[in-house]
Order: C-alpha cells, then sequence, then structure tokens
C-alpha cells in the first residue's frame, strides 16, 4: 500500500539510496565468503579480487577442455576449508553449538510454556508477585552479572562443561512475559470444555494450550535459537577447555592462532554465519513478529 | 489460605522449573552483584572491604580510559543507529510490498550473523596493507590508514564498523510503527495541502515518538556494553585505546581474578545505564503532544 505516493524522480532517488545502502551494508558478508573461496595466494594482493577465480574462471577452463586447470581452481578454493576441517576442532566446536542451541529451543520452549500456561490461565496465591519478581529482571542487561554469574556456575562446579553454557540459557524470563501474553488471548472456555471431556491438568497444557500458542512458539524459538547461537561473552568465560568451545569462542581461539591466514578465518567465520542465515531466510517472518513483540512494551 | 494453596497446587507445579532457574541463575546472581562488589576475594579467604572497591575504580585511570571511549563509542553509534533506522525506514515504507521485504531483509541479514563473524571479517577489512578499507581509499586517491594499531584511529573504526552495520531490528521496528498510522491521518493533510516532507515532519515523526524511544534505549544499553567487536579486533589495544568498560570487567575479572574490583565496576555500569534510561525516557516524552 502506498500511503505517501512518490513522483518517479522521487521513486528513483529513494531506490537508489537504498540500493547503494543495501550494497555498503552487505559487502562485509559478501566479503567473508568471497576470501574464503580465494585461490591461497589471491587472498593478500593488491588490487584485491572481487570475484574469486574459481567462480570467474572455471567455466571457461572447464568450456575449453582444460579440464585439470579448473580443478586446481577448485582445490585452491576449498583449501581453507580443508584446512579449517583438518586441522582444527571446527567440527567439534559446530557440533558443541548446534547442540547447546538445539537444547536451549527445546528447554525455554517447554519451561516457558508451562510457567506461562500457569500465569496465564490458573488461579493460586502469589501468581502476580511471582510473575512481577520474574520480569522485573528482564531489563537487567547480562553483562553486568558476570562475576556473580561465574560464581555461581563455579560453586555449581559446572564450569568447563556444556550446563555452564546452557543453564543460563534456560533461565532468561522473556519467553515467560512473551507467551503469557500470548496465552491470555486463548479463551479460556476452552480449558473448561476440555476439563469437562476429562482431560488432565497437564493434557490440557499439552493438548489445549500448546496447539494453540504455536505462532508465539515459533517467534521465541528463533529468537531463543539465534540469542544461543551468536552469544559470544558468556561462552567465552564458562568454558577454557577446546573440546567444549562454541564455534563463537572457537573462531576467537582460530583467529587467536593465526592472526594473519585470513582465508582460513573467512572460511570459519562463513561456517559460522551459514546456518543463521539459512534460519532467517526461511523463517523471516517469525524474526520480524519476534522483534515486533518485543519491543511493543516500550 | 492453605486451602487455596492446596487448590493451585497444579500452577505451582507447572511454574516451578523455570522458577528454579530463574532463581538459581538470575535472582541469586542478582544478589550476589550487591555481595561481590563489597568484597575482596584472596586465595583463601573473602573479606569485607566496605566501598574499597569503588574507591579504586575512580581513581584508576585505565577505569576511566574505559569509560570514555565507551561514551565515545555510545555517543556517536546510538544516535546514528536511531537515525540511520529512522532513514531508511521512511525511504522503504513507500515502496510496493516486494520491495519492501526485499530491502528489509538486506538490512536485518547483516545483524543475523553474530558480531563475532561480523568483527572478523572487520578485522579483515580494516588491514593495513591488503584490506577493503585502505584499498577504497587509496581509490579515491586518499592516503592509507593504520586503522587498528593507531591508538588515533582504533577507537574510529570500532565505532566505523557499528555504524555502517545497518540498524535492521530498528528498520523493522520503525516499518511496523509505520504502518500502523492510520492513512486518514495523511489524506487529510492532503486536503490541507501540506507535502509530503511536511507530513512526514508533522505526523510520521510525532507518532513515530515511543519507537524512537524505546531504540534509544535499547541502542544506549547496547553500546554501553561493546564489547565483541573490540575483544576480535583490538583485543583493547593498543595500550588502552579501545578498552570498553565490559572489557575492562572481563580482564579484571577473569585475567586478573579481582572479581570485588570487577563486582563493582559492574554496579556502576548498572547504575549509569539505568539513570540513561530513566533520562531519556524523561526527555522524549516530555514534550510529546498526542492530538488524535
Amino acid at each position: 500500500m502506498k500511503r505517501i505516493r512518490a513522483s518517479r524522480l522521487g521513486l528513483l532517488l529513494m531506490y537508489a539510496v537504498l540500493t547503494i545502502w543495501a550494497v555498503i551494508s552487505l559487502i562485509p558478508l559478501y566479503w567473508v565468503f568471497t576470501t574464503a573461496f580465494q585461490q591461497p595466494n589471491e587472498v593478500q594482493i593488491m588490487p584485491p579480487k572481487f570475484i574469486p577465480t574459481v567462480v570467474s574462471r572455471y567455466l571457461p577452463l572447464r568450456l575449453t577442455g582444460q579440464k585439470e586447470a579448473a580443478q586446481a581452481l577448485v582445490d585452491g578454493a576449498l583449501e581453507s576449508f580443508r584446512l579449517l576441517f583438518q586441522r582444527t576442532d571446527m567440527v567439534r566446536w559446530f557440533m558443541n553449538s548446534a547442540l547447546i542451541a538445539v537444547s536451549a529451543t527445546a528447554g525455554v520452549l517447554f519451561l516457558d510454556s508451562m510457567a506461562a500456561f500457569s500465569f496465564a490461565k490458573k488461579q493460586f496465591p502469589g501468581r502476580e508477585f511471582i510473575f512481577w519478581l520474574m520480569i522485573s529482571t528482564m531489563m537487567i542487561p547480562g553483562q553486568v552479572l558476570l562475576v556473580p554469574m561465574f560464581m555461581v556456575v563455579r560453586n555449581l562446579g559446572i564450569v568447563n562443561t556444556p550446563w555452564a553454557i546452557l543453564l543460563p540459557q534456560l533461565s532468561m524470563v522473556f519467553g515467560v512475559f512473551l507467551l503469557r501474553q500470548f496465552m491470555s488471548t486463548i479463551p479460556s472456555e476452552l480449558i473448561e470444555a476440555a476439563r469437562i471431556d476429562g482431560a488432565g491438568e497437564f493434557g490440557i497444557y499439552w493438548r489445549v494450550m500448546l496447539p494453540l500458542a504455536k505462532p508465539g512458539l515459533a517467534t521465541l524459538g528463533i529468537l531463543t535459537f539465534s540469542a544461543s547461537w551468536n552469544s559470544f561473552l558468556w561462552p567465552l568465560i564458562a568454558v577454557q577447555k577446546s573440546e567444549w568451545f562454541t564455534l563463537p569462542v572457537g573462531l576467537k581461539t582460530l583467529q587467536d592462532q593465526n592472526l594473519v591466514n585470513y582465508g582460513l578465518l573467512m572460511s570459519g567465520a562463513a561456517v559460522a554465519a551459514v546456518p543463521m542465515i539459512i534460519v532467517f531466510l526461511s523463517f523471516q517472518k517469525y524474526f520480524i513478529r519476534g522483534l515486533t513483540l518485543g519491543g511493543v512494551k516500550g | 489460605m492453605l486451602k487455596q494453596i492446596w487448590r493451585g497446587r497444579s500452577g505451582y507445579l507447572f511454574i516451578l522449573p523455570k522458577f528454579a532457574l530463574f532463581i538459581v541463575f538470575v535472582f541469586i546472581p542478582i544478589l550476589w552483584s550487591f555481595l561481590v562488589s563489597f568484597q575482596e576475594y584472596r586465595v583463601f579467604d573473602t573479606v569485607w572491604v566496605g566501598l574499597d572497591n569503588f574507591r579504586d575504580a575512580f581513581s584508576d585511570d585505565i577505569f576511566w580510559m574505559a569509560v570514555q571511549n565507551t561514551l565515545r563509542y555510545a555517543v556517536v553509534v546510538m544516535p546514528s543507529t536511531v537515525i540511520i533506522a529512522l532513514i531508511l525506514a521512511s525511504l522503504i515504507n513507500p515502496l510496493r510490498r516486494s520491495a519492501q521485504t526485499f530491502f528489509r531483509a538486506a538490512f536485518y541479514l547483516p545483524t543475523v550473523a553474530s558480531t563475532v563473524v561480523l568483527s572478523m571479517v572487520w578485522r579483515w577489512i580494516f588491514q593495513t596493507r591488503f584490506g577493503l578499507a585502505n584499498y577504497f581509499l587509496a581509490s579515491l586517491g586518499l592516503e592509507p590508514i593504520n586503522w587498528l594499531h593507531s591508538s588515533e584511529w582504533a577507537m574510529r573504526s570500532v565505532i566505523t564498523m557499528a555504524v555502517l552495520t545497518p540498524p535492521g531490528m530498528g528498520v523493522i521496528l520503525y516499518l511496523a510503527a509505520m504502518s500502523s498510522i492510520p492513512d486518514s491521518l495523511y489524506e487529510a493533510a492532503t486536503i490541507d495541502g501540506a507535502n509530503r516532507l511536511v507530513q512526514w515532519w508533522r505526523i510520521t515523526l510525532p507518532l513515530l515518538k515511543p519507537t524512537t524511544l524505546y531504540l534509544m534505549i535499547v541502542s544506549t544499553i547496547g553500546s554501553f556494553q561493546v564489547f565483541d567487536q573490540v575483544m576480535l579486533m583490538t583485543q583493547g589495544g593498543p595500550g588502552y585505546a579501545t578498552t570498553t568498560i565490559v572489557h575492562r570487567i572481563y580482564q579484571t575479572a577473569f585475567r586478573d581474578f579481582q572479581f570485588g574490583y570487577a563486582g563493582a565496576m559492574s554496579m556502576l555500569l548498572f547504575f549509569a545505564i539505568i539513570v540513561l534510561a530513566l533520562i531519556q525516557s524523561r526527555l522524549v516524552t516530555s514534550d510529546v503532544e498526542y492530538k488524535g
């Protein structure tokens, strides 16, 4: 819908500004992938190659029958990735990140939806107080709790285990707030009807509330997954053994050990970025809804 | 009362797992953060030191440098995030649906990759001899800059990265807010002879105020916690040229193991953030006039 109708020239100008800005914004991501697939001896050169040789030269070589030269280009382009997977713990870090992000997402969805169901639809003394207590901590930025959080984790004896990363992520209260808002709008008559039909409390939660809260769950799931996958500072503190590094922490170590091997570093960055890019492009509308839901309270 | 509690037992059971985690990993750390900042942790024991940690912070030159660097960052990044988001959203809003979707995704995509990934590639872009930034300067006939290794430019580099990373969240929030402004307002204004710029200034901007406030607060909180970029691009250096408050807290606590001192700095950071958020909400709401 066009609310402010722009003139043809104005429209052209808007497209021009937006396109230039979008190109500038996307250059860093483009540069991650370009550098990762550059021939090893073409990473640090002046002027830089904006299109990797493997992309610009592969087809011409194949079409003129120079099969070996073409193959050599492919090998060169994949050299960084081969180093990455053979010489570093990248696969392990990737699996750790995946394991933690998936568990965090599943756990948050389960725990938060149960709590939200109770806060939205059940009567019990102290309900408002407990809810208020939890929500009032929502605005406290996590960075200021690093030290006491580390002490808690150390006292529990879970430093250097994936639990140290996972459990704090499961404790975030944002999802309870979001899902309670969502579930309050589900009519209570549905619950009454299910109860008359003989459903137990858990059955009502599992078979009535959860299916109806699906859009809210999808949004929360996406937000939790991306926050978990990208988190850096806390995992950096909580785990000091390469065995349990997550991807961002692993990338930091990779950079410390290969300060100038930009091809290798960018191939690592690419491996970390691709899953999130895929998740974003496939679930775009949930990202957007999640952001706007988070924003309405402001 | 007891009867009510007993009757509400299933309600308690449903919140119990979340509540237990909340107590251990949110509530206790909050309480503990107060204690920590008044204590000193030594190898075998912990002693109360009263306000010493806070006194140390105020007389610590490195902490003040960290405060200055953080302020320099926030003073540029917070307004630019909000203003760029507003400009981009205003340009996107009148476009066709498909164009809207495209640009919204293009501006959000970089945010999806973690700051770790972005910082790594920016470190490479800022590389002195083969980096894109200096190549770009050279093609404009300008002198190369020693981006990350000079104390003059290092903090500016970190800020440049933040400004050039598009504010994807802001764009999305502004677009959502703009689409909820009723068309009738613009129609009335058109009849009154107001041109588009006037309409934007008199109708769109005032009605976006709640979103602006929210973005200001969120990005202030974010700017004051800047860490990842610094950790990956400069390690706080050269010298302490890019040490930020959270980076200082991190080093004090987890490299020097001075938990009490780090806790005190965290407290100061927390109060600074709260005070700023309150001031901003006062400033923005005080002069709002909603005329229906």
